[in-house]
């Protein structure tokens, strides 16, 4: 536990905190936190080329390339920060500790979207004084080559505490992309990671975030997201990699006119997994608009995808979109939309589809000459990447990788 | 080429076409007539292989083999190709994403390919949706003419086509069975055929050699195309019954 500012307000919130620490999330399964530690072992690297040629290519199942070409970097390894760079003019790119001392203005951004007092992994996220990256775009700049973040977990039964803090100042445009993945060897851990953002007026946020853990990996990570203004939000979440069970419900707020949140996700529970994945969306100003898109399968582990549109203003646009496939009999999906509206003129709506691959779109890419394995997977790669326009070309090989592993299990 | 014997086919628990025999030699193209619900796409789809037909008896052989039994792709590769009458969306994948297996094994050139059929807007188009009547006969023309089977299944090509368009997609089918030499009918170098019409507009394209009539899931009765189209324009699917007399006669 580092540096707290040990005055009496702050001990009388760490108390009140405190009180949190046995507090049991909403949603998801009981983890024991006393299965997990938090970790000595840390790196640091200069240049992102510095890093171990394991790393290295462990990075690359995340959409993370350590070629250096990035607009800026950030690694975190266990509980610490590695690297930190920033190669773009108007582009801050720190630990969030090393910002908070830098700016006291940051205190009005702190634990402001997430609060500690949530359950017991953001409480154990305060306490713990956890670091994590800092990126904020200054006013009108517009960042043209993406950022790349990482969050690595590098030892057994580690505890992984994080919390970040992204600020796309007015008129400014970011994209990130976050790989969270554990160490080759790693079998065992727990990812708490805390993150908020905050795109101002007319700002613009483009947030992918992809994992890779392994089948012991527990994940529970917070986010809260603040939009003003015609602000822009796309979010994209890919799992497509074992993990024991993640639970995650990001909150975005759109306080401002006109302000518009995206979110997709594609996700794959493989056998023993349970993936509880929402997103929600408060509408709170007029003319807001959100669309909430996920697609996912599974392959015998448990599927919850949640999604909920609060609409508290009037004249605003939700939709909400959940398609999930079934294929294997020990997997289970469920589909738990729900839309909310406090005001007049609001468009909310919402379609949810479970099932498994049509025989009849099998049959007819066969009759093209493919055999079943490969009009299977062509047909499960474009029920996946419907839910994510763009997807890099590494993620679709790691796709292809599990569809032939579905097809060899099934 | 295709030698059908005396096939049964059941859809859905339902028998659906009945002793039903015919044969398309090499480079002969075979028209299919009959009225609506008569099983003619079910038999495009049971040559085809798709599972919902199931064939109780009877067997199917091409080139030869016995392909009775033999998994769709697989008479996809020994030179069996489907334009189908109301092929499946296929949501996320595009049309671009299917053609690329094929044309780069065999160094096509896509692009060039989509352009002569005016196709190229619709390879970052998913397969099939949203596609008008129209598209989906020349998305289907595009698909055979990367596939290049030895034998056409065409299930109504005509049907939902634009006069303008139809001059474009009787000529590139004309292509593709001509093989792009000259073609008449009988020519050994001609691809082989078996297509549906009710029109019959297509055969103002193609020199068709034969043809049979389809009714209540059953062969009625053979002969020349343009004969046959006339007798049914003229005096509708009634003369199927009487004309199945002279059938054992013409085979
Ligand atoms: N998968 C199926 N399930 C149930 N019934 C089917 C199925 N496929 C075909 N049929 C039925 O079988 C009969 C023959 O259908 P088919 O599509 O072969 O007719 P067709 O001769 O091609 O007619 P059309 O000229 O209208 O295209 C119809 O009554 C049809 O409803
Ligand atoms: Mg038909």
């Amino acid at each position: 536990m580092a540096e707290n500012k040990s005055n009496a307000k702050d001990k009388e919130t760490a108390e009140r905190i405190s009180k949190s620490l046995d507090k049991e999330a909403m949603y998801g399964g009981h983890v024991d936190l006393k299965l997990y530690h938090i970790p000595d072992e840390s790196i640091e690297v200069k240049k992102m080329t510095d890093l171990d040629s394991i790393i290295k290519s462990s990075l690359t199942n995340v959409g993370i390339s350590a070629d250096g070409n990035a607009g800026g970097n950030f690694l975190m390894y266990n509980n610490k920060v590695s690297h930190r760079s920033s190669a773009q003019e108007g582009l801050e790119i720190m630990s969030v500790k090393e910002a908070r001392e830098k700016y006291d203005w940051l205190e009005d951004y702190w634990w402001k979207l997430v609060s500690p007092e949530a359950d017991k992994y953001t409480a154990r996220s305060y306490m713990e004084d956890s670091d994590g990256y800092f990126i904020r775009v200054l006013p009108g700049t517009k960042i043209t080559s993406p950022v790349q973040s990482c969050l690595m977990i590098g030892s057994e039964e580690a505890l992984q505490t994080v919390h970040n803090i992204i600020i796309v100042e007015e008129g400014a445009e970011l994209e990130v992309v976050t790989g969270c993945l554990t160490h080759d060897g790693v079998q065992r851990a727990l990812h708490i990671g805390v993150s908020e953002m905050y795109v101002k007026k007319n700002g613009k946020l483009t947030f992918s975030m992809i994992h890779d853990w392994d089948e012991s990996v527990e994940v529970r990570p917070r986010t809260g997201i603040r939009i003003e203004e015609g602000g822009l939000m796309t979010n994209n979440y890919v799992c497509l990699k074992p993990a024991k069970s993640i639970q995650t419900n990001p909150s975005a707020y759109l306080e401002g006119e006109g302000a518009t949140a995206y979110f997709n996700t594609i996700a794959v529970a493989h056998p023993d997994s349970v993936l509880d994945m929402g997103s929600r969306v408060f509408l709170n100003a007029s003319h807001t608009k959100t669309e909430i898109i996920s697609r996912t399968i599974t392959i015998g582990g448990e599927v919850i995808s949640r999604g909920d549109i609060i609409g508290n203003a009037p004249e605003v646009y939700g939709h909400l979109e959940c398609n999930g496939l079934v294929l294997n009999e020990n997997g289970s999906q469920k589909a738990i939309p729900a839309l909310e509206a406090h005001a007049m003129d609001v468009e909310m709506t919402h379609e949810a589809a479970i099932g498994r691959i049509a025989r009849d779109q099998v049959e007819y890419l066969m009759t093209r000459g493919l055999d079943e394995n490969e009009a299977t997977s062509l047909i499960v790669r474009g029920f996946l990447s419907a839910g994510i326009e763009g997807i890099p070309e590494i993620l679709k090989e790691d796709i292809d990788d599990i569809i032939k592993k579905t097809a060899d299990a099934s | 080429m295709l030698q059908i014997e005396d096939l049964y086919v059941e859809v859905a628990g339902r028998p659906l076409l009945k002793n039903v025999s015919l044969t398309v030699e090499k480079g002969e193209t075979t028209i299919l007539f009959g009225p609506n619900g008569a099983g003619k796409s079910a038999l495009l789809s049971t040559i085809m292989g798709f599972s919902n037909y199931k064939i109780t008896s009877g067997k199917i052989y091409f080139k030869g083999k016995d392909i009775t039994e033999a998994p769709i792709n697989e008479r996809a590769k020994m030179g069996i190709g489907i334009m189908s009458q109301r092929p499946p969306n296929i949501a996320g994948v595009k049309l671009r994403d299917l053609l690329e297996i094929e044309t780069h094994k065999n160094l096509l050139n896509l692009e060039e390919m989509a352009r002569s059929i005016d196709m190229e807007r619709f390879l970052e188009r998913d397969i099939n949706v949203g596609f008008s009547g129209g598209e989906i006969k020349r998305s289907e023309l595009l698909q055979l003419s990367v596939q290049r089977p030895d034998f056409y299944l065409l299930d109504e090509p005509e049907s939902g086509v634009d006069p303008v368009n139809m001059a474009q997609v009787g000529n590139m089918i004309r292509k593709l069975i001509c093989n792009k030499k000259a073609c008449t009918s009988h020519d050994p170098e001609r691809k082989a055929s078996l297509v549906i019409t009710h029109t019959g507009e297509i055969l103002d394209y193609l020199d068709a050699d034969k043809a049979y009539i389809l009714c209540n899931g059953t062969v009625m009765c053979s002969g020349n195309p343009n004969r046959l189209l006339k007798e049914i324009k003229t005096q509708g699917y009634d003369e199927c019954i009487r004309c199945k007399m002279n059938l054992t006669q013409i085979q």
